[in-house]
This record gives structure tokens, C-alpha cells and sequence, in this order.
């Protein structure tokens, strides 16, 4: 069977998760592979859900908010773009493809711009391979047991 | 008060006013040619003598500059003061025969062939006669001090600094307006191809907005009032008796505390200039819906006939639907209106007019209560509907005798054929689209816009006139383009709900709040800036942040940036999304 990535994505309630809602209801076709956690604000995603997911098993991140100066609760957006750099280097001191994680802007009338951004997210993962951290980690394990 | 004898008649007045004024309060007539009531007295033509006479002597002096003294004695119409005025206007007449207001004064003055011949003869009709009016306009009233004399004698003469155009004519008109003769006129070039505006909207830069304002006062247009200009004028303030023209009136910012806010800030109109195959503002009779709109208002520049630049009926009026929506190049969505009002514009050229009427449409969309029953009335007038979309506007000719008009090239979808419709005017019906600063307005309210850059409701169909935006309501245009009855439809519905919340007196809020517990915080106060509502706040005390949640609205950044993981957001706790991730990935696992 052909690789299916697992992409988790963290969406902020007031665009990218009604962007996302709006690509439902206007019937358009994306890859399944992304699977949506609602949060408030893109501000709330904790740098440490984005570590627990690679852990977890998730082949790729994305994060999703509001444009730039169109924040619900006015500069959310500003933290989690501060929070992304940092974060970036970190997942590849782990070894892990900045790739894999991104941050996008998607707002509450692009549909298709969800659309879109899904499907390439997904292409780009199905290139890049699955992650495989977990065995990675067994092999590890089994090393230093050994 | 002081009294005076004008003519053998005791006249009270206000001393120090001018002989002129008195005379004018007693009601009679002293001749005038370069008296303005606006310019201070010039005494120029001298027309105006009077005899002053006090005691034995007598003096002839100029009643436009003359103050008034108690006890005074004017006669305006003796023997000597006829001889005067006879001889000035015989030799007006010599140097200027032709000018109507030299004329006209010749003959009231009972003066005939006058004796002189001079050597200055003008012959013109619109001869300048020196008078000093424009002079006296443009250097005291639009203190711009432009015009001005230049020579003297019969050499003198009315000039532009070094006889050049100047930078500091505000081309405001004022001279031309008051000139006697016409000798003075503004001329209107074409600037860069373009051809003189004809204006359709006030033509003062004083003016009541419209006939239905309220309240019903004039305003200024500051961007063409000279008195913003030069400083000067002020010919409204001098005339308004309750001296109610302000001219350092300036915009006020009011702040008020309000509990909810209706937003309801319309629409613009599509600039149809985008699509140059229209001749929007290139081609004359060409019009935008409002502009047309103008034109039918009784109040409008034409008293509501419909009448073209060179003051004809037209022949023929093509009405052209759907400019710049329904159109994948400028705005996808219909304007909903535009089908109704088209309609509505035929039947009142129809009324009004002998011309024939062709509508240009796409699909008609006749959907609300009555509309399909108007649409089929229209049919019945005699309308030609033609299907397809206009393909462009020509000059053209009306038929073979070459007589110049607008020609329509389109397509007749019904009839399979290309066709080419003479006309004399054009109406579109351009798209309604959102306002230009729509989305500083919506950042300043947190709310989304929706694809077309309308406001976003909360809901399309369960919710249309609330926001994103808790106390935030929107009404009318600025959600989607939507005619009368849905407007108000709407705004009641916001109305209502404002209403609501104000009885009910309470507020509910979104249980999804930020928490401190406490025995966790370790006091970093990092959340503290992070906070853009300053709803944490720091217990000295305790050492220990606290969230004021009638003020946090829920977003949870200060959870995310929390070292202690002290911070916890009702419904967005820290176990609740791992467990919502480690949900996704074992079902993605099996």
C-alpha cells in the first residue's frame, strides 16, 4: 500500500477553522490526511503539542491562524509566529525535516486556500517519507539494551 | 440714529453709512455702475454724484463713499447734479456705444448722441468698461488679488501680473460673474483628452446635501469654497442674518461608552472605468446607475427630465445590466438589485421620455414579493429586452445621415445574432461591492469578511446579522448586497437583538476562560505582557498571576507560553488536546 502521510493540523476557531469549515461546505476536494485539533487562537498551541504529535507518531504539523493583523484577539498570531523559528530548529536537532512543520495563514473565506494548502502539505510529506521517530526510537532503545 | 433731508425728505438712519444707503432706505434711486454691495465702495464711475449742501455752499461729492453726517442735506437730482451725470454718461457712451448696461443707463438717464468722439472707441458689445468690479472681487472679496489696473488715463486698462496666466487664480469664477459686460469668461480647456465634467452633483460649493436632509442645513465643500482657498469671501457669512456659517468649524471625534455597536456602512459603487469597452467617464452620456439616478430626481441638475450634455431628449436609452458582478474578471456575486432597478429606470424614461429602451441582461432575476409582476407590466410598455451581455460602447452614427450617437455592440442570445443598436445614452448598473475601507472597519472589530469582502456573519442562515464579535451587530450592504425590504428586514432583526441584551441587562459570557492555579504558578509573570486584553494581573501578595475573567476572552496564549503549566483554558486544557491527539493517532495507528 502506498504511503499515506499523517498530517496533524492545529486550527485557530475564528479563520482557519471556519476557512476550513467553508471548504466543507463549498464541497472542495482535499486530502484526507490532515487531521484537525480546533483551538481558540493559534497563540494557544503549545510548542510541546507539536513535539508530543512527531512523538505520537504524525509525519507532518501544520499550523493554521488568522492573517496577519485580522487576529480575533489581536495579535495572537504575533506569538505563534515568534514561537515557529525556535521550534524549527529544535524538531532538527531531533532529526526531524523542518519541512514537516509549517505555519500558515489560512482566514474565514478561503476555502480553497485550505484546500490547497492541504493537498500540497500532504504532497510535500509523501515526498519527504514517513517519519518513522517511534522506530528510530525502538531501534535506539534496543541498542542501548543490547 | 441721526436724521438727514434727502430730496426735501427727513430720513432717520444710523450715522456714518453711506449717502447710497440712506437714499436706498428712502427709497430713491441714485444711478450706480461700479457699486457692488459685497466690495467696499470704489468710486470709480462717478455716476453716483449727489450735491451736498451745507449752509450757503454746496459740494458734489460720490454717495457710494460719502458717510452720513446729522442734520445733513442731499439733493440727488438737481440741476447741477443731472448736468454731471449727463455729461459722464455722454462720454461713456462715446468710448463704449455698444455695452448693453452703458445703454440701458443712457437711457434711463435720458442722455442721447453724445456730443464727444473718442479717440479710445470700442465698438465691442462686451467692451471692459473699467468699472473695477472683477478688480475689486478678486483683491477684497476672494483676496486672492489676482486682477488689477494697469496704466492710467485712457491708457488704463485691467491685467494679469505681467500680463501671464497666474498660479494664483483659483479659477473660482467670481470675476466673470460680477462683469457687467461678459468681457470677463472662464474658459474650460480639455485637460489631457479628458472632456469638461458635467456635473451632476451641487453646483455651489455651499449647498443643502439633499432635499431630504436632516437636519436640513447647507453644508461647505471646503475642497472648493474659495474662502478655504485665499481666506477671503465669506459672501455667505455676510449675508446670513443669524450669522450661522462657521468657517472654523472642524471635525469632532466623540468618544462614547457603548455596551453594542450595529455596523451598517453601505456600499460603493462600482467604478465602471475598469472596463474601458464602456466609456465610463471617456464617452459622453454614458452613466453610472447613481448618476442616472441623478438625472431622474427632481431636484437633480436637468429638474428630473432626462435630457442629454447637449440638452436633448434622448432617442434611444440602452440600460445595461450586470457591469463588473456576475463577472469571473471583476466581482463573481450578483448585486441583486440592479435587475429591479434597471426595470425601474425603463419604465420612468418611458414615462417621460419618447425614447426607445433596450435592456441588456444577462438572466433576469425579478425574485422578490411583486417583482415578476413589474417585470411582465415592462414587457407590456413596450421594452426591448435583448439577452446577452453588451460587448462594448462606440461612437457611432444614428443612421446614414451621419448624425453623430452612441452605438451598443451585443450579441442577441435569442435571436442567435450579433447586433449594433444606435443610442443616445447609456445607463449601467454597476456592481455593488464593498466599501474601500471595509477592512480597516473589520480589523477594528475582530470580525471576518466573507469571499466577496462583504462583513461575515456568524451563521448564513441561522445567524445573518450577528458577528464573530460578541455585542458586534452588521445590517444591510455592508453584509451583501441586498435591496430595500431585506435591509430593513435585517437592520429590525439587529435592532431587536441589541433591544434584547439591553433589557435583559446582563451580558453572557463564553465559558471558555483562562485559569491560575495557583500552587502551580511560580510567579514568572511571563503571561503577564502576553496578556492583549490586560485581564492578568499580578498578586504581590501571593507572588502569583490572577486572571480577571470578566475581561479575558479566552484565546489561551498565556496557557501555551505557561513554564509551569500553572495556566489552564476551560475547554482547551493541555490534557484535553493531548488526548484529542493521541485519539487521532492511534486511530490513524490501527
Amino acid at each position: 500500500m502506498a504511503f499515506e502521510p499523517r498530517i496533524i493540523g492545529f486550527l485557530c476557531n475564528w479563520c482557519s477553522y471556519t476557512g476550513a469549515d467553508l471548504a466543507g461546505v463549498s464541497r472542495i476536494k482535499s486530502a484526507p490526511n490532515v487531521r484537525v485539533i480546533r483551538t481558540m487562537c493559534s497563540g494557544r498551541v503549545d510548542p510541546a503539542f507539536i513535539l508530543q504529535a512527531f512523538q505520537l507518531g504524525a509525519d507532518g504539523v501544520i499550523v493554521m491562524g488568522c492573517h496577519l493583523g485580522d487576529c480575533h484577539y489581536q495579535n495572537g498570531n504575533h506569538k505563534t509566529i515568534r514561537r515557529m523559528p525556535f521550534l524549527k530548529r529544535l524538531i532538527q536537532g531531533f532529526g526531524i525535516d523542518p519541512r514537516r512543520l509549517r505555519l500558515e495563514w489560512v482566514s474565514a473565506s478561503e476555502g480553497d486556500r485550505f484546500a490547497h494548502l492541504v493537498n500540497e502539505m500532504t504532497e510535500e510529506i509523501r515526498k519527504l517519507g514517513p517519519l518513522n521517530l517511534s522506530v528510530h526510537r525502538e531501534e535506539r532503545q534496543q541498542a542501548m539494551h543490547a | 440714529m441721526v436724521t438727514m433731508t434727502i430730496d426735501g425728505k427727513p430720513v432717520e438712519v444710523v450715522e456714518d453709512i453711506t449717502i447710497l444707503k440712506a437714499a436706498e432706505k428712502a427709497g430713491i434711486w441714485i444711478p450706480t455702475m461700479c457699486h457692488s454691495d459685497t466690495c467696499e465702495p470704489y468710486g470709480v464711475c462717478r455716476l453716483c454724484s449727489v450735491e451736498v449742501v451745507k449752509g450757503k455752499r454746496s459740494r458734489i461729492v460720490t454717495a457710494c463713499n460719502f458717510p452720513v453726517r446729522g442734520g445733513m442735506t442731499v439733493h440727488t437730482n438737481s440741476t447741477k447734479v443731472r448736468w454731471i451725470r449727463q455729461v459722464i454718461m455722454e462720454l461713456m457712451l462715446s468710448r463704449w456705444p455698444n455695452v448693453n448696461v452703458v445703454k440701458e443707463m443712457a437711457g434711463r438717464l435720458g442722455v442721447g448722441a453724445p456730443r464727444f468722439v473718442s479717440l479710445e472707441r470700442d465698438e465691442a458689445e462686451n467692451a471692459c468698461i473699467l468699472c473695477g468690479a472683477c478688480v475689486n472681487m478678486c483683491n477684497d472679496v476672494v483676496k486672492a488679488g489676482v486682477l488689477g489696473f494697469a496704466h492710467t488715463g485712457i491708457k488704463r486698462e485691467v491685467v494679469l501680473p505681467f500680463d501671464e496666466q497666474s498660479d494664483r487664480c483659483i479659477v473660482c469664477g467670481a470675476c466673470a460673474h460680477v462683469c457687467p459686460t461678459g468681457h470677463i469668461k472662464v474658459v474650460v480647456e480639455e485637460y489631457r483628452g479628458k472632456k469638461p465634467e458635467f456635473t451632476l452633483g451641487p453646483k455651489t460649493p455651499i449647498y443643502v446635501p439633499t432635499l431630504q436632509a436632516v437636519p436640513r442645513v447647507p453644508v461647505i465643500d471646503t475642497g472648493s469654497c474659495i474662502h478655504f482657498k485665499t481666506g477671503g469671501c465669506e459672501t455667505c457669512a455676510t449675508v446670513c442674518e443669524p450669522h450661522a456659517i462657521n468657517f472654523a468649524m472642524q471635525d469632532e471625534t466623540v468618544e462614547l461608552e457603548v455596551g453594542q455597536i450595529l455596523i451598517s456602512t453601505g456600499f460603493d459603487l462600482f467604478d465602471a472605468s475598469a472596463m474601458a469597452q464602456y466609456g465610463y467617464g471617456r464617452l459622453d452620456n454614458v452613466y453610472s446607475s447613481l448618476e442616472f439616478e441623478s438625472i431622474l430626481n427632481s431636484t437633480g441638475p436637468t429638474g428630473g427630465k432626462i435630457l442629454m450634455k447637449n440638452g436633448k431628449e434622448p432617442r434611444a436609452v440602452a440600460i445595461l445590466h450586470c457591469i463588473g458582478s456576475r463577472d469571473t474578471n471583476h466581482h463573481p456575486y450578483c448585486s441583486r438589485v440592479c435587475c429591479m432597478y434597471a426595470l425601474k429606470f425603463a419604465h420612468l424614461v418611458r414615462d417621460r421620455t419618447d425614447a426607445a429602451i433596450y435592456q441588456l441582461y444577462i438572466d433576469m432575476r425579478a425574485f422578490g414579493k411583486g417583482y415578476e409582476e413589474f417585470y411582465n407590466r415592462l414587457l407590456d410598455e413596450g421594452i426591448t429586452m435583448i439577452r446577452g451581455k453588451a460587448a462594448e460602447i462606440v461612437e457611432g452614427n444614428w443612421d446614414s445621415d451621419g448624425e453623430p450617437s452612441l452605438k451598443v455592440r451585443c450579441e442577441d442570445t435569442l435571436v442567435g445574432k450579433f447586433r449594433e443598436i444606435p443610442v443616445d445614452m447609456v445607463v449601467l448598473c454597476n456592481a455593488i461591492e464593498p466599501r474601500k475601507d471595509s477592512d480597516a472597519i473589520r480589523r477594528l472589530f475582530s470580525i471576518s469578511k466573507s469571499p466577496d469582502g462583504f462583513f461575515l456573519e456568524r451563521h448564513p442562515k441561522l445567524d445573518p446579522t450577528s458577528t464573530a464579535t460578541d455585542g458586534v451587530f452588521i445590517a444591510g450592504c455592508a453584509q451583501g448586497p441586498k435591496d430595500i425590504p431585506d435591509t430593513v428586514a435585517q437592520a429590525s432583526s439587529a435592532a431587536a437583538r441589541i433591544l434584547s441584551l439591553i433589557s435583559k441587562g446582563e451580558v453572557e459570557i463564553e465559558p471558555i476562560r483562562a485559569m491560575v492555579q495557583e500552587e502551580y504558578c511560580s510567579g514568572c509573570k511571563m503571561c503577564n505582557g502576553l496578556c492583549p486584553y490586560g485581564a492578568i494581573e499580578f498578586l504581590e501578595e501571593a507572588r502569583v498571576s490572577h486572571v480577571n475573567e470578566a475581561l479575558c476572552k479566552g484565546c489561551g496564549t498565556c496557557v501555551a507560553a505557561c513554564p509551569s503549566s500553572a495556566m489552564t483554558g476551560h475547554g482547551f486544557t493541555d490534557q484535553q488536546i493531548l488526548a484529542e491527539l493521541a485519539g487521532l493517532m492511534v486511530e490513524s495507528n490501527s
